[in-house]
C-alpha cells in the first residue's frame, strides 16, 4: 500500500513540479526535507532516554505490570491479541494518557515504547500487526482535551474567546477516532490487508 | 473551569511522573539510577532507527508541497465539494492536516488572520486542526522506530480518521457557531 502512496506522491511532486514551473524548489525541498528528518529524529534522543528511564524503573518495580492488568478489561476489545497483563498495554495506556493531557514530548517516546513492546507479539518483523495499525490509529487522532496550539494561536490572533473552539475539537476528534477505529476493525478481516498476504508466492 | 482542572493537571504530570515513579521504584527495593540509564540506553537507537523512514516520508511530501500538488489539488477538486457545501478555504487545510504539521499550522494562522479568530471559518480552521494528527508524520515515527514496512490497512484507517474529522470539524462549527 504505502509502495503505491510514495511512489505516487514523488511522481505527482516531479510532474506537477514540472508544469508549474518549481522544479527547482521540488529539489530543493528534497535535500531540505532529507536534512530535516534526520534533524527532528536527533531530536528525539534526549526524550526518548528520559522516558525510557523512566519506564524501566516502572517495569522494574513491577509498576507496569500492575497498570496492564488495571487497565486491561478496558483495552481487552480494542487489543485482543495482547495478553493480559504484557507490558505492550501499560506502555499503551501511558501514551493515551499523555497524549490526553497534551504532553507531546512524552506522548511519542511512550508510544514509541509501546510500538517496541508490541513488536515482542510480532510474528512477522516488519509487517504491523492488528494491535499496531489499532494503536497507531488511535494516535493518527488527536487525543488532546484542550487543543493548546490552536487556543495560543486564536489568542495572539486578538480572539475575544479563544477556549471557544474546545467543545467542536473534543466532538470532531470523537468522531474521527471512532471512525478510525471502526474502520480498523473492518479492514483487518479483509484478506486484501491480511498479515500474511503474499507469503509463499514467491 | 474544566479548561483550568485540565491545564493544572497538564503543568504538574510531567513533574510528579518523574517523582512518583522512582520514588514508587525506591519502596520496591529497585537500584532506581542504575534501571534508568539501563533503560535510557535504548533511547539512541531507537532515534537512528527512525531515520529511514522519516526521510521516506517527509521527502515525498517536502516534494510535493513545493510543486505546489496542495493548491492545484484544491482548484480541481473545488467544484465538486462546493456542491456538497463544503468551504473552499478550508480546503486546502484538509488536505496538508495528514501530510505536514507545520505546514498545516501556517495555513490555519493565516486564515484565522484573515477572516478573523472569532469568525466561522477561523474558528473551523482552529476545530479541524485540532481535532486530527499529522498521519503520515505518526506512522513513519511509530512503524519506524520497530522497522515495519508493510502497513496494512494503517494508512487507509488514518485517512478515513482524518476525512472524517474534517467533516465533524464543519458541521459541528456550523451548528455551534454560525
Amino acid at each position: 500500500m504505502l509502495n503505491y502512496i510514495w511512489l505516487a506522491m514523488v511522481v505527482l511532486a516531479v510532474v506537477l513540479g514540472g508544469i508549474n514551473g518549481r522544479i527547482e524548489a521540488v529539489t530543493k525541498a528534497a535535500i531540505d526535507s532529507a536534512s530535516g528528518a534526520v534533524t527532528i529524529a536527533l531530536g528525539l534522543v534526549g526524550v526518548m532516554a528520559l522516558w525510557l528511564g523512566i519506564v524501566k524503573i516502572a517495569e522494574d518495580s513491577g509498576l507496569m505490570a500492575l497498570l496492564a492488568r488495571a487497565i486491561a478489561p478496558v483495552l481487552k476489545w480494542l487489543f485482543p491479541d495482547v495478553p493480559k497483563g504484557h507490558p505492550a498495554m501499560a506502555s499503551m495506556t501511558m501514551n493515551i494518557a499523555a497524549n490526553m493531557l497534551g504532553l507531546s514530548n512524552a506522548a511519542t517516546p511512550l508510544g514509541i515504547k509501546a510500538m517496541e513492546d508490541l513488536e515482542t507479539l510480532n510474528p512477522r518483523p516488519g509487517v504491523a500487526t492488528n494491535a499496531m495499525c489499532t494503536f497507531l490509529t488511535i494516535n493518527t487522532a488527536s487525543l488532546q482535551l484542550i487543543p493548546a496550539t490552536m487556543i495560543g494561536v486564536m489568542a495572539s490572533a486578538g480572539s475575544r474567546d479563544p477556549a471557544a473552539i474546545i467543545g467542536t475539537t473534543i466532538a470532531a476528534t470523537c468522531c474521527a477516532l471512532t471512525a478510525g477505529i471502526a474502520t480498523v476493525k473492518v479492514l483487518e478481516r479483509i484478506p486484501f490487508f491480511a498479515a500474511d498476504r503474499g507469503e509463499g508466492a514467491r | 473551569m474544566m479548561q483550568q482542572i485540565i491545564g493544572t493537571l497538564s503543568a504538574w504530570a510531567i513533574p510528579l511522573f518523574l517523582v512518583a515513579i522512582p520514588l514508587y521504584g525506591v519502596a520496591r527495593g529497585v537500584k532506581v539510577y542504575e534501571s534508568f540509564v539501563e533503560g535510557a540506553k535504548g533511547g539512541f537507537q531507537t532515534a537512528i532507527r527512525i531515520i529511514p523512514y522519516l526521510v521516506a516520508i517527509l521527502v515525498a511530501v517536502g516534494m510535493l508541497r513545493a510543486a505546489g500538488a496542495i493548491e492545484m489539488l484544491s482548484r480541481g477538486l473545488d467544484p465538486l465539494l462546493a456542491r456538497l457545501h463544503f468551504p473552499a478555504e478550508i480546503l486546502p487545510l484538509a488536505l496538508m492536516r495528514p501530510l505536514s504539521g507545520s505546514g498545516s499550522l501556517g495555513i490555519v494562522t493565516e486564515l484565522i488572520q484573515v477572516h478573523g479568530p472569532d469568525s466561522l471559518l477561523g474558528r473551523l480552521a482552529a476545530t479541524a486542526y485540532g481535532s486530527t494528527e499529522t498521519t503520515f508524520y505518526v506512522l513513519a515515527v511509530y512503524f519506524g522506530a520497530v522497522g515495519i514496512k508493510k502497513v496494512r490497512h494503517a494508512v487507509f484507517a488514518g485517512l478515513v480518521a482524518d476525512v472524517v474529522s474534517i467533516v465533524a470539524a464543519i458541521t459541528f462549527c456550523r451548528l455551534a457557531f454560525a
